[in-house]
């Protein structure tokens, strides 16, 4: 509850703290990064599967409301969310087969999946336009919006890790030998997680495709898999507090150095080794931020006892 | 100790490969009854286990529950009453104790009935109580043991299953850990009990099997393979 009024207050701050133009597009990117992030955090940091395809969501979100609003004059709320269904959709197909196996097999199926969604946005020129991209969506998402959507996002999935599907999650990534000892479906399991993961990219991928106005398949490349699965890493695998403070720190890391913008990668690299050297648990490791508040508080208290 | 069967395992054959580990095991347990299943190393002990569980295919054989077949879907197993305590405890290291509890009530539909259940396993186990909030993975080998137990029973089983849970423990550790079995089998918990530690199991169990190479030595009472020659020498490392 407390939590949830932080979420809260932070969101208002951040909608409503008077900003020039330049700052609020990088709000706006940062609230997008962050959703992405929170959908890859739940797949790769509490539920152990690593992805290397999460752009491809992306891109079927950004794509399904661009095409909605433009071709076929939507409002932008409701075709925000059918991109985010439609993520679910696209990732329940292709977990049917692939999240039986255990291990390391969603990563290489990922990979292939990325890269096809790519490949046919790239070529069904009569539909998605093909590498010219698509351009004239309405810039829906202003920052309030992009705050708004954020915010909820953030307190549902807080809420959701804090059920029972967390612990079903948690469990399940730990040891799913023991889980599936506890009574879990641990297929059933993780075909949950990548469906919320997938929508939760989904949405932001539309949320892209409005801030942006025009999108086009190499936006949603196999760097942009990476740079999510790497965001996630850094703010530690198994901290959504994390992964959200690891993408909003990169977001405005790069919008820092954009002047040198072809180094950009160089410095992205750099310092992925430099968490990896000094904190190779990741930023905040598994914990949330709060974890460390209360453990200070209990230092306290028992000074004083 | 009633006379109704609660489980039933008849001519349970498993295959790894070319190897049998189990050709033709049958048993029986009865309400409220604790039976052990001992043997040496590779006798197909845990395979049985895990058969039961569904967590290997059984090539051959029937398991009823009630006189119901039992799934061979492992989640199922554990929805309709059988609740294992894997080998090496496998709890969630990074997980609190606490998590790992409420972990093991998953399946429990009864969310009013869960604080008793709560209440009586720190009645048996009162030092996860004390430790609530800490991470599993730092529990004493002892404690981690208790936690697995626990965790077993916040799924109110009708059957606990346990795969060696004297394995790597001292003796006064094991010692405390029957005892609390004792009590979790006076509350109406039936238990089927796999162990090297054959003095222990059969001063705990009521009725034995003797397993060896997959197959069928002996079975009887516990307190009759105490005093039989062959289980003494072989087993319980006293000379006839």
């Amino acid at each position: 509850m407390k939590r949830n009024i932080i979420l809260i207050i932070i969101g208002l701050c951040l909608a409503l703290w008077p900003l020039g133009g330049y700052q609020e597009g990088i709000v706006i990117l940062m609230c997008i990064n962050c959703v992405a992030a929170m959908g890859v955090s739940i797949l790769t940091g509490f539920t152990g599967i690593f992805t290397l395809g999460h752009a491809a969501y992306m891109a079927l979100g950004a794509y399904t409301t661009a095409i909605m609003t433009v071709r076929y004059g939507v409002h932008w709320l409701p075709a925000v969310i059918a991109g985010g269904l439609m993520a679910v959709i696209i990732a329940w197909l292709i977990g049917v087969p692939t999240l039986k196996l255990t291990g390391d097999y969603y990563a290489i199926a990922s990979i292939g999946l990325g890269e096809a969604i790519r490949l046919i946005l790239e070529n069904w020129q009569s539909f998605t336009r093909g590498s010219r991209g698509f351009p004239g969506i309405d810039p829906y998402t202003t920052r309030v919006m992009a705050v708004t959507i954020f915010i909820l996002l953030a307190i549902l999935m807080f809420n959701m890790l804090d059920s029972r599907l967390g612990r079903e999650l948690k469990a399940s990534r730990d040891d799913s030998t023991a889980a599936s000892l506890m009574g879990f479906n641990t297929p059933h399991t993780r075909m949950k997680a990548l469906v919320i993961s997938a929508f939760y990219c989904g949405i932001a991928g539309s949320m892209l495709g409005g801030y942006m106005s025009f999108i086009q398949p190499s936006m949603f490349d196999m760097m942009k898999s990476t740079e999510l699965t790497a965001v996630v890493v850094f703010g530690g695998l198994g901290s959504m507090s994390g992964s959200i403070l690891g993408s909003a720190a990169i977001t405005l890391i790069m919008e820092y150095f954009r002047d040198i913008s072809q180094y950009r990668m160089l410095i992205y690299g750099l310092l992925l080794v430099i968490i990896m050297v000094f904190r190779p648990e990741g930023l905040l490791g598994s914990h949330e931020v709060w974890d460390f508040m209360r453990f200070n508080f209990r230092k306290e208290a028992d000074k004083n006892a | 100790m009633s006379e109704k069967i609660l489980l039933e395992a008849q001519n349970i054959h498993v295959n790894y490969g070319a190897i049998q580990a189990l050709s033709g095991f049958s048993l029986k347990l009865m309400e409220n009854e604790i039976v052990s299943v001992i043997g040496a190393n590779g006798a197909g002990k845990s395979t049985f286990m895990n058969a039961l569980m569904g967590m290997v295919k059984i090539a051959k054989g029937d398991i009823f529950l009630d006189g119901y077949p039992l799934s061979s879907q492992n989640y199922k197993v554990v929805r309709s009453g059988l609740s294992l305590v894997p080998e090496g405890r496998r709890i969630f290291a990074p997980l609190t104790v606490e998590e790992n509890l409420k972990i093991g009530a998953f399946t429990r539909k009864d969310v009013s009935e869960l604080k008793e259940d709560y209440d009586w396993v720190f009645s048996l186990f009162p030092r996860l109580q004390e430790r609530l909030k800490q991470y599993a993975g730092t529990l004493s080998g002892g404690e981690q043991q208790m936690l697995a137990i626990a965790r077993a029973l916040m799924a109110r089983p009708r059957v606990l299953l346990l795969d060696e849970p004297s394995l790597g423990l001292a003796p006064i550790v094991i010692r405390e850990i029957f005892r609390e079995l004792k009590r979790v089998n006076e509350r109406g918990v039936s238990i089927l009990l796999v162990e090297q530690n054959a003095k222990q199991a059969l001063l705990l169990s009521h009725r034995a099997y003797v397993l060896q190479t997959g197959r069928l030595l002996k079975e009887g009472l516990s307190k009759d393979l105490l005093e039989d020659r062959d289980i003494k020498a072989a087993y319980l490392g006293q000379s006839a």
